[in-house]
């Protein structure tokens, strides 16, 4: 068993148009700004992958990482609870514009269509967004003497997960709050492609301290020194780095 | 008109905090409560993007972007810390684990109805987590100025702009009062002394009833 591959490039070539892409991270901790960053790279060399519907809690901040996806022009649809940034001047440009799609959810509406996506519960309720404009046209039903809104989950084609520690069958830990989005988005996507800052030798791990289990994860890549969005957006930086 | 800063309103909703309680601060004024925790008493912060009893943010230069709030703020690990994904996360919210959620308002209704995440159709709208921490939560309190930058109600019969939740808030503590929502009305349980029942019922948007004594809101300079 070995899902270990040598670089970012070819984690993500099996990318194509039109695909549903799970991105992790909370802000930017548990954004795996390589992998998106070589999205870019493959996009700006091939003209693909476009018109892409991207999950993920916001929508970038600055220039990098996820809002250089979307400044790119490569994403079609998003879907988050949170489109707003200290800078979020790409998506609100594109979205104002009408140039990108969006769907709001509730932050934990979200986690939880995500999680029921991989655990195959195809509808859930919740109290969540009851009474609201986010429940137009959901079915309601009392439980308890108290109203829920029915939500459906959430699947993807693909998943780009950030974690700390992964081995060659795809176990991972990850590092403080980076953890958020990440062992749900494993579960949801058909494939997982991981970078991690370190690859371990089977045993690397202990299971006991396991996060998310290798039957979730299809590609990992070792990603040793990833770089922080916010460390990023303080040095102004952009991507691709004009030259 | 004398009203409390905000800092002195952050204070008061902070002394009904019991110690060891698991209390969720919305971003921005509400996480002013957190510095006035009454001597002796300790909470457990949670925080919506997986972090349980977190500590005081870190001097500048010093974050470590992986341990942040919901805000996006840095914040620190201190003994007792545990981090947990978002479903686990947001399993505490509605899933009635939290003792007190403080939120911020644009109106609170008297039937307890919030809404607080959309001022309307223009812009970017933007929800977060504000839907989810208003269900759940055993209280579910509101720190708010009493009266917009305009001089209008916070406080009203019915809220005009896109509601949060429905028929969930359960106290309000404001720049002028404290305010109990029972039963579909504003119960006026706290005011400020130099200010009079009619003063304050001409700046509030519904009724308030006074079923019981109203005490003195008295705020030390915080």
């Amino acid at each position: 068993m070995d899902k270990t591959l040598p670089d970012v490039a070819r984690a993500v070539a099996g990318i194509t148009d039109g695909m549903t892409v799970m991105i992790g991270g909370f802000g930017g901790a548990g954004s795996p700004i390589e992998l998106i960053h070589a999205l870019i790279d493959r996009y700006r060399a091939t003209g693909h992958p476009t018109g892409l519907t991207v999950i993920n809690n916001n929508a970038g901040n600055g220039h990098v990482g996820l809002a250089a996806l979307i400044e790119a022009g490569m994403v079609a649809k998003l879907i988050c609870s949170f489109p707003r940034s200290a800078d979020p001047v790409v998506f609100t440009e594109m979205y104002l514009a009408g140039k990108i799609a969006l769907e709001l959810v509730p932050q934990g509406t979200l986690a939880e269509r995500i999680r029921a996506g991989g655990a195959g519960i195809p509808a859930f309720y919740t109290p969540t967004s009851f009474g609201t404009d986010l429940a137009k046209g959901k079915p309601v039903e009392v439980f308890e003497g108290r109203s829920y809104v029915q939500e459906r989950w959430l699947k993807a084609d693909v998943a780009l997960v950030k974690a700390e520690l992964a081995d060659p069958h795809g176990n991972l830990t990850y590092r403080a709050a980076a953890r958020n989005f990440g062992p749900l988005m494993c579960m949801a996507a058909a494939e997982t492609i991981v970078q991690a800052r370190r690859i371990v030798p089977p045993g690397g791990i202990d299971p006991e301290h396991v996060i998310t289990p290798g039957i979730f994860v299809q590609k990992v890549v070792e990603v040793p020194n990833p770089a922080q969005e916010e460390d990023l957006n303080l040095a102004k930086a952009t991507y691709p780095l004009e030259v | 008109m004398d009203k409390l800063t905000n800092n002195q309103i952050a204070w008061r909703a902070a002394q009904d905090i019991a110690d060891g309680a698991y209390v969720n601060l919305g971003i921005g004024f509400p996480e002013k409560v957190a510095q006035f925790q009454p001597p002796g008493r300790q909470a457990i912060f949670h925080t919506e993007n997986g972090i349980l009893n977190f500590g005081e943010s870190p001097a500048k230069g010093t974050e470590d972007w992986d341990v942040i709030n919901a805000g996006k703020k840095a914040v620190t690990v201190k003994p007792g810390t545990s981090f947990f994904h978002h479903a686990d996360s947001f399993a505490m919210v509605r899933g009635g684990h939290l003792d007190v959620a403080i939120l911020g308002a644009y109106e609170v209704a008297e039937n307890g109805d919030l809404a607080n995440w959309s001022t309307g159709p223009k812009g970017v709208p933007a929800v977060g987590g504000a839907m989810d921490l208003v269900h759940g939560a055993k209280r579910v309190a509101v720190i708010t100025d009493h009266v917009t930058k305009d001089g209008k109600p916070k406080l009203l019969q019915r809220c005009t702009l896109p509601l949060t939740g429905v028929g969930c808030v359960t106290r309000v503590y404001t720049s002028l009062a404290v305010i109990d929502i029972e039963d579909g009305r504003f119960v006026l349980r706290e005011k400020l002394p130099s200010l009079s029942v009619e003063e304050l019922q001409a700046v509030t948007g519904a009724e308030l009833f006074i079923p019981g004594p109203v005490a003195d809101l008295i705020c030390p300079e915080v």
